[in-house]
């Protein structure tokens, strides 16, 4: 996965949720973005792999697809990762019940 | 054995592990293919993506996330980096990590753009330039299981030099459907004139929306961006649209 540079099209500067995978798999056991998530300030749902991610700053911000309002915000310090999920009113995460 | 690698992780975290460069195929002008070997690699579903850290000896440390592009197998799998001239990882891993050479991965990672072989709805394909890798691992996996679910593939690229995979796809898989939108230069006698896709090209190649296909869409962020609206416009659910921005 990478920039197609010169690629004939300009737009906004975010990614999906997918690109949370990674630095979320440092705090949960489980694959995150598959899971639900509820906008605390809309109540749309929808998975987290859908959000829009905004990684170019020094924390990564999850906005809603739908309102546009921050859902998560993640900040990677030394030592700790804050994770501000104010903005997300529930996760609804897949588990095997196996 | 993709399957268990999500619920293999049901109370295990992610860590780093060390990859070793196997081989490296040339795939275009600007890209490369890695495959490597990853002791203890549990597998992944078709979609997945790979965080890869390179660290300096002074200890700075910055990492990239790639695609992966080969179908879930052993210990064994295979990115295709594309490089970006003023990029700070792609020209390390695609003009100086040569055969032998290590580096870190975390993964597999990512559980929402992925196809898996129990789905059986057809499946719609949408790749803007390198976004073809994670969609090639779909089409890979679907050929290696032998499933019969029908796919088509959109491709879209500036010219022909820039086709990835061109060979194994002009080989095809029965059952795959594919076609090529240039958007800048097209082979001689090509019948669509160059051009940025069109919601005809999607509505041409792709699904009627009443045969409820799944579409996966991958590429930068302002292709996606309009392939997915395309789509809806024509009358998708966008809860069937999985989108992959490159940013």
């Amino acid at each position: 996965m990478t920039v197609s540079a010169g690629y004939p099209f300009s737009g906004p500067t975010y990614r999906d949720g997918n690109a949370l995978a990674g630095p979320l798999s440092e705090i949960f056991a489980v694959d995150v973005t598959a899971a639900v998530s509820r906008c605390a300030h809309c109540t749309r749902t929808g998975p987290l792999g859908g959000l829009h991610v905004y990684d170019r700053g020094p924390g990564r911000v999850a906005r809603c697809p739908g309102c546009g309002e921050v859902m998560m915000r993640m900040v990677r310090g030394r030592g700790e990762v804050w994770l501000d999920m104010s903005g997300t009113a529930a996760l609804a995460i897949p588990v095997d019940d196996r | 054995m993709a399957r268990a690698a999500i619920q293999g992780r049901l109370g295990d975290r992610l860590r780093w592990r060390t990859a070793e460069v196997e081989d490296r195929r040339t795939e275009s002008g600007t890209a490369t293919t890695l495959v490597l070997s990853v002791p203890d690699w549990p597998g992944h579903l078709a979609g997945q993506h790979v965080d890869v850290r390179l660290t300096a000896e002074d200890g700075y440390s910055t990492q990239r996330s790639y695609s992966i592009a080969s179908v879930p197998d052993g210990e064994h799998l295979e990115l295709t980096v594309q490089r970006i001239e003023d990029g700070e990882v792609s020209p390390y891993l695609v003009d100086t990590l040569l055969v032998g050479g290590l580096v870190e991965i975390r993964g597999p990672v990512g559980g929402w753009f992925v196809w898996q072989p129990e789905q059986a709805e057809p499946v719609l394909l949408v790749a803007g330039g390198s976004g073809i890798v994670p969609l090639m691992s779909m089409i890979r996996t679907r050929s290696s299981i032998g499933s019969r679910v029908p796919f088509r593939l959109l491709y879209s690229v500036r010219d022909p030099a820039d086709r990835l995979y061109a060979d194994e796809l002009r080989k095809g898989s029965p059952g795959l459907d594919m076609t090529y939108v240039y958007t800048r230069v097209t082979p001689d006698g090509w019948p669509r004139p160059a051009g940025r896709v069109e919601p005809d090209d999607l509505a041409r190649h792709g699904w009627p929306p009443d045969f409820e296909p799944t579409c996966y869409v991958c590429g930068p962020t302002g292709f996606v961006e309009k392939a997915a609206a395309y789509l809806v416009l024509l009358g998708h659910s966008p809860d069937r649209v999985r989108t992959e921005r490159f940013g």
